[in-house]
């Protein structure tokens, strides 16, 4: 060593690891306008798909004339399900156990369903093609309440046997899809008796959509030739996806090669397979070229992946003292004309049971009953893990109400009734074990922070001068502890379509000492080619700036899930750590036959390995990378490699603490968020820049879903909100600034303690938003009103609530 | 479709002239005809503004216009706003404070924050909100935009004085 050997801290600063906000690799690419999008991926002689859509919400089809499209100049196909049923591709597998159209079989379900698909030149021709499609259709009743469906004589699916089990057991109706029950209904319902304080309510959690800016689309390019099918397409989990193609076309699994190149946000709506995706592949086989098939706004809106919809009616009930004592929810959940959430399969309404939340609640349960309506389907998780949106959100509002009955702040209930630091590992009453946590002292400084008791003295004050006419502003103050249950998951309990939720990482090290490293995930934004090389950086010692990350091709990429449900980090993330730890165990050997000592003797330091007490004799990663190709090393394999296949032996549990401070005008209905502040424990901080970003982004979303976004229908199934005019993406006008601080309490059972971040705002924040609207008004006796509260409903809720005069 | 226009285009500095159908948006005919991806489609309603590109000096939502209305114009789209070796001051703000995360919308934020700059040096956070209004981002909750686009700000007008 000499004066020129950077320090340790140096040379950990150096690799750019775990805990620095290292700027983002990706952004070159993309603040040039030179990213990748599938829709600007352009192959020779590519042809282009369209849809023909049907215009009612139930209707029989009785006849598809195509002639007029097909004498079009420029069309080259027009497929109808008659055409996909020789090859038995007019219906396809959901993921979750029920099967969907691909085109219209006889009848349709839904607005917007796909009835034909017209190739063609280009996208224009293509869109003329479709509008000369002829179909008659026959109106049919139409069913948009889900109560109304379970009490309705009229069929939706005429292609199941009533009689018949359904994907998760017995059926109820002909409308009915499954009934899925946790924890004990008698215990709770004797709880519920014999409690001293019981509060019940109706919290509706809405359709809405998750919208990201790209829409949902595909190139399939088969090549016959070789026999290959290329896919490029917005798949959160291309591997899944190449499996899907392979069990519904007959194509082998390695003749089928799928890639996702950049996606321009994901949030859940391009977890599924679609029915464009399908009619691409079949088109580019029948035509043998490259086919692309890219929906427009309306389309995504209308067909693509709506969330939510649950109708969750609960009781809680506790003592005086407010010490919790019992949960019951009852959920009916809109599900659509298909059955096509995606969720782990053996949770037919995801992880819904996590609605115990953040509090000790000895006694719950939970039934939930899926219902067909003449409505979309899709059900999946918008920017969460597996419906812990809905969990949270109605947790959280029924510590709302309860804290109305008891007269009680709602910040104290919450306190009292917190899970304790000591009780982790904890069991819940609804089965999960929530691996760490540490709620009071995230929610105590998040009290402090934003100076809860003056804010209440000010709020008292406020309703005193409503009531003086002194101000026609309220106050509002919107509290939430949520617990996310991400990191889906142990193979044991999840698996999607039979394919174990596990992650996976290959690394190979170069002979210079860089490396690649390629992930059975895909960034959609999450900016995994930064973090996953910190990942790296810190367990193999070589700088996060030398390693490439590569996701997305199941070509080159070892097979993983994909991401959604915040699982990269806690799983994939896993995976990484775990294959990095081989490459040190090699490197290990590597490094004590250089300095001819006992592999025990020499030990990991930062970015090299050392002999123990002698400090001076090391070998550092990078010369050690060089030997692993140089030099013939007794009984070790030349070469530098891992992989890694992780299957995590928990779920992860983050969490935080938000305060939204609202003022609202009772006459405009207008809200302006004063402030907004936003705690989250993720476990181990891998990038704290990132990590805000996440936090500002999934709060702004939680923004849009609480206070206007929603997917509305009238009563013959119209979606009334199918284009950006109607479905409120909030501006940067609109939004708040926001503050975000942590608390750190790492998961004991994931190799470098992270839990993932990029749905804890979305989860934790619409409830804070919603909580802040009630409480303004819970001095003038609001108890429950739905959301979204747009300027208009919460005029309505002043309005009903007799302060206009 | 018959009858096709003879269009006439200056974009990033290049002349391009080709044969185009009344109907075809300008969005495409950049994206399409010349290659510049850059700039993307999102909504086809002219609210999310990742296809903003500056037409005769001003911002314009290219998915609402057509290819015809654009004849004889100059454009600028995001691939004239610097060169991988020589980013503009924006691009190099919006990775410095993490303005974008998927990075769809960022072409078109960039070039409406350009003109913004350009319509107002040395703008309030508020203005910069208003004038960032016609472009929509899923990812980043617009507070480190506001950040990016306050940092370029600041840092073209410290260029600028010391030019003087």
């Amino acid at each position: 060593m000499n004066d020129m050997t950077p320090d340790r801290n140096e040379r950990k600063a150096n690799l750019k690891g775990l805990g620095s906000s290292r700027k983002r690799v990706e952004d070159l690419r993309f603040t040039q306008g030179k990213g990748n999008y599938v829709d600007d991926i352009k192959l020779e002689g590519m042809l282009h798909g369209d849809f023909v859509r049907s215009p009612y919400a139930h209707a029989r089809i009785k006849s598809i004339n195509t002639d007029a499209a097909m004498a079009l100049d420029g069309v080259l196909a027009v497929l109808t399900a008659k055409d996909l049923e020789p090859l038995g591709l007019h219906w396809m597998p959901t993921l979750a156990g029920d099967k969907q159209m691909v085109l219209a079989d006889g009848k349709v379900l839904f607005q917007g369903q796909e009835v034909a698909y017209v190739v063609a030149k280009d996208r224009y021709i293509a869109a003329d093609g479709a509008e000369l499609v002829e179909v008659e259709y026959e109106e049919l009743p139409v069913l948009v309440d889900p109560f109304e469906a379970l009490k309705s004589d009229v069929v939706l699916r005429e292609d199941l046997d009533p009689k018949a089990d359904g994907a998760h057991g017995p059926r109820k109706h002909h409308n009915h899809i499954f009934t899925w029950e946790v924890g004990e209904k008698e215990a709770t319902e004797q709880v519920l008796d014999s409690s001293d304080v019981v509060a019940e309510e109706m919290v509706y959690y809405h359709r809405t959509h998750p919208c990201p800016l790209e829409t949902c689309g595909c190139v399939a390019s088969m090549d016959k030739v070789n026999g290959k099918l290329t896919l490029y397409g917005t798949f959160q989990a291309p591997h899944a996806i190449r499996t899907v193609v392979s069990l519904i076309s007959g194509l082998e699994e390695h003749n089928i090669r799928v890639i996702s190149p950049d996606i321009g946000g994901g949030f859940g709506n391009k977890v599924g397979a679609y029915p464009g995706y399908v009619c691409s592949v079949v088109a580019s086989i029948v035509t043998g070229l490259p086919v692309k098939w890219v929906e427009d706004r309306m389309e995504n809106l209308m067909t693509t992946a709506f969330a939510r919809d649950y109708w969750m009616k609960g009781k809680i009930s506790a003592t005086k003292e407010g010490k919790i004592t019992g949960l019951w929810c009852h959920t009916t959940a809109d599900h659509g004309g298909f059955d096509a959430c995606a969720d782990p399969t053996k949770f037919p309404a995801g992880f819904m049971n996590i609605c115990t939340g953040s509090y000790d609640i000895p006694t719950a349960y939970l039934a939930v009953d899926g219902v067909y309506t003449n409505k979309a389907p899709g059900g999946v998780a918008y920017r969460c893990s597996f419906r812990v949106t809905e969990a949270a959100y109605f947790i959280e509002r029924m510590i709302e109400v309860l804290a109305i009955e008891l007269n009680m702040d709602a910040a104290e209930l919450r306190r009292i009734n917190f899970i304790k630091q000591d009780q982790f590992p904890y069991t819940s009453a609804l089965g999960w074990e929530y691996d760490s946590g540490d709620y009071h002292t995230a929610w105590d400084k998040a009290l402090v922070a934003v100076g809860y008791d003056d804010l209440r003295k000010e709020q008292a004050q406020r309703v005193e001068d409503f009531k003086a006419g002194k101000t026609r502003k309220l106050l509002g103050i919107g509290l939430t502890h949520f617990t996310e249950i991400v990191g889906a998951g142990p193979v044991k309990n999840c698996d999607i379509l039979g394919l174990g939720m596990f992650d996976s990482c290959e690394i190979r090290i170069h002979p210079t000492g860089s490396a690649i490293a390629r992930l059975g995930t895909i960034s959609q934004g999450q900016g995994h080619a930064t973090t996953f090389a910190q990942i790296l950086a810190s367990e193999i010692g070589l700088p996060a700036d030398s390693i490439t990350i590569e996701e997305g091709d199941t070509d080159t990429a070892p097979y993983g899930l994909g991401t959604y449900g915040s699982r990269s980090t806690p799983v994939a993330g896993a995976a990484t750590a775990m294959a990095g730890r081989k490459i040190r165990a090699k490197a290990q050997m590597i490094a004590a036959y250089m300095l001819e000592v006992h592999d025990d003797d020499v030990e990991f330091d930062v970015d090299r390995f050392v002999v123990k007490g002698a400090p001076e004799r090391f070998k550092t990663m990078k010369e050690i990378a060089f030997a692993a190709y140089n030099q013939a090393i007794p009984g070790i394999e030349p070469g530098l490699e891992a992989v890694s296949y992780y299957d995590p032996p928990n779920m992860t549990y983050p969490f935080g603490a938000y305060i939204c401070v609202m003022e609202i005008d009772v006459d405009t209905g207008e809200h302006e968020i004063r402030q907004f502040y936003a705690l989250d424990d993720c476990g181990t901080r891998i990038n704290p820049m990132i990590i805000e970003g996440q936090v500002h982004g999934g709060l702004t979303e939680a923004l849009a879903i609480a206070m206007g976004q929603e997917i509305a229908y009238d009563n013959m199934g119209n979606v009334k909100t199918g284009t950006l005019m109607d479905f409120f993406l909030p501006t940067a006008w609109e939004t708040p600034n926001y503050t975000t601080d942590h608390t750190t309490t790492p998961s004991p059972h994931h190799p470098i303690g992270a839990k993932g971040v990029g749905e804890s705002p979305n989860v934790g924040g619409v409830p804070a938003f919603s909580n802040a609207v009630h409480d303004a008004f819970r001095a003038f006796g609001l108890r429950q009103v739905h959301m979204p509260h747009d300027h208009w409903r919460i005029w309505k809720t002043a309005n009903d609530l007799g302060l206009h005069g | 479709m018959s009858g096709k226009m003879q269009i006439k285009l200056k974009v990033n500095g290049e002349d391009h002239e080709f044969l185009a159908e009344p109907r075809e948006l300008l969005v495409h005919a950049l994206r399409e005809r010349l290659n510049l991806t850059g700039s993307h489609v999102g909504c086809e309603t002219g609210h999310c503004g990742v296809c903003t590109v500056t037409l005769n000096g001003k911002s314009v939502k290219s998915c609402t216009m057509f290819v015809a209305q654009a004849d004889g114009a100059e454009l600028t789209t995001v691939e004239g706003m610097g060169s991988p070796d020589n980013l503009h001051v924006l691009q190099e703000a919006f990775r410095e404070h993490h303005g974008l995360q998927c990075g769809y919308c960022t072409p078109g934020m960039i070039m409406r924050a350009a003109k913004l700059l350009e319509e107002i040096p040395n703008p309030t956070e508020e203005q910069v909100r208003f004038g960032m209004a016609g472009n929509l981002c899923r990812c980043t909750g617009y507070q480190n935009i506001v950040k990016s686009i306050m940092a370029a700000a600041s840092e073209m007008n410290s260029a600028k004085e010391a030019a003087q």
